[in-house]
């Protein structure tokens, strides 16, 4: 160890910019609106300021549920419901890993799971050609 | 070049699913700030907007603005939209190079008269045209010419929207911004230096989407990214509040991350969205690695009264605001400026747009 690496210490983790209480908050009214009148709501974690360490402490307190979903499109997403039935984490990634996206999403089921009408109608056509080809 | 092919098909024949363009909505209505129940309606939008033409020029620069954008690991989202424009010319990307290069940009404009973007990096220097040339053309002239048939310019960089570091005092060029320039265009500011990739792609998402340029602030910048500043977005905001300042780079409340503004930092009078949207892959920004903010998006930054004086000491020069326009605008009178302001109008009038209501109608219906 060099005389540097004593100087060089910085304490992550040890700030506590009050953010955390307040995004909770959020998140219960959102669920009670969802119960109340089905509505869905998205928050956009990298729209709120937070303070290094924070992010992981929220979802900490969020924990992990049953369901967790991979999906490869333009890269890996991780869907994730939390230990809260209703509250789930979505993550977008792009090829090289990198976090494009990360919403908590109050909702029944995230709506980029849902699979697209267009995208059926040409299953629906590419499962005719492969009957055709059998 | 074919610019009549959608966007949705182009991103598809591109291998892009359906769900993967609908992560890419996502990201860009968050950016956009568009309430998140507007992404279906923007990937319907998205999925039938024609690639428009682009124009890139750059003047006196560094060249920042464009590694800001082409330097993040492919393939970026923001990549992906800038993949599906129809970049006609940008003389540092481009492989055509002298009298070609210059018939892609004659081409270009010819085919997308009024209809074509112009997007400019660099100030223009009006001291002597020959401080800046491209083939042979002072950037002025170029401007001018390029200017004239554009549906819209977005003005990128510091340099391109106030003058950027090439005004800086004394200013031995005589730089100047685009605005001070062109007065009859709708001009959208995109200040940064460099600016954060993924707002000059918001920016283009948007003119895609409602095929009109954002909402703009007082300078011209988009509100959704410009429209709050540094400091109160900042995650160190709570301490400046409870008066907890780190006095030095190295001292306690240096370590504990308290708030830099006696360090000079100039969040406080910065807009932008570095607090939020973050560099490197949304990793950090500049006060969160311990620095304070240096005001690259403001108008004459780099004449704050020092980087390291706080703001309460300093002596900085927050009146530019006012300025733009007089002193190149000025001699040509109120006439003139009754008709720019109906050639502007004209021009806005010319694209066909739609705003947030109507594409929740259209989502309804």
């Amino acid at each position: 160890m060099n005389s540097m690496d004593s100087s060089l210490k910085v304490e992550i983790g040890s700030y506590n910019s009050g953010n955390i209480p307040p995004l909770m908050h959020e998140i219960r009214h959102a669920l009670r609106n969802l119960l109340d009148n089905d509505e869905t709501t998205t928050i956009d974690l990298r729209g709120l300021p937070m303070a290094p360490g924070e992010q992981q402490q929220l979802l900490d307190i969020l924990g992990k549920g049953e369901v967790s979903v991979q999906l490869d499109a333009l890269g890996k997403s991780e869907i994730t419901e939390s230990s809260y039935a209703g509250v789930w984490l979505i993550i977008h990634y792009n090829n090289n890993k990198e976090v494009m996206g990360k919403f908590i999403e109050i909702t029944r089921m995230p709506a980029i799971l849902k699979t697209r009408t267009a995208d059926m109608e040409e299953s629906l056509a590419a499962l005719q050609v492969k009957l055709e080809e059998v | 070049m074919n610019h009549d092919k959608p966007l949705g098909q182009a991103l598809r024949e591109q291998g892009v699913s359906r769900r993967g363009f609908l992560k890419f909505c996502a990201t860009t209505a968050s950016l956009m700030a568009l309430p998140p129940s507007m992404v279906p309606a923007i990937a319907k939008a998205l999925e039938s907007a024609r690639r428009p033409s682009v124009i890139w020029l750059s003047f006196q620069e560094c060249t920042g603005c464009t590694e800001s954008l082409t330097r993040s690991h492919a393939p970026t989202l923001e990549g992906l939209i800038f993949d599906n424009i129809s970049l006609d010319y940008h003389h540092t990307l481009q492989a055509a190079s002298g009298d070609a290069a210059e018939a892609a940009r004659e081409a270009a404009m010819e085919e997308n008269k009024g209809k074509y973007l112009l997007v400019v990096d660099g100030s223009i220097p009006l001291g002597n045209p020959g401080y800046s040339t491209i083939a042979g053309i002072s950037n002025l002239e170029m401007l001018k010419e390029v200017a004239e048939h554009a549906a819209a310019i977005i003005a990128v960089g510091t340099c391109a929207a106030y003058g950027g570091l090439p005004h800086a005092k004394p200013n031995p060029t005589g730089a100047v911004s685009v605005e001070e320039i062109i007065k009859d265009k709708p001009i959208v500011n995109v200040p940064g230096c460099p600016p954060i990739p993924v707002v000059i792609t918001g920016v283009l998402a948007h003119f895609l989407t409602f095929g009109k340029l954002p909402e703009l602030d007082h300078l011209r910048r988009p509100l959704a990214f410009y429209g709050n500043n540094i400091h109160d977005r900042c995650y160190r905001r709570p301490f400046y509040d409870k008066g907890l300042f780190a006095n030095t780079f190295d001292d306690e409340g240096a370590r504990k991350g308290w708030c830099l503004f006696k360090l000079g930092c100039k969040g406080p009078v910065t807009y932008n969205a570095c607090a939020t949207i973050k560099w490197n892959d949304g990793t950090s920004f500049p006060i969160e690695a311990g620095h304070g903010c240096l005001g690259c998006s403001e108008p004459n930054f780099w004449d704050m009264g020092g980087f390291y004086n706080a703001l309460s000491e300093s002596t900085m020069d927050l009146s530019r605001t006012a300025a733009v326009g007089i002193a190149v605008g000025a001699a040509a009178g109120a006439a003139s400026g009754l008709l720019n302001r109906r050639k502007k109008s004209k021009a806005e009038a010319a694209h066909e747009t739609v705003t947030v209501k109507d594409l929740q109608r259209e989502e309804k219906s």
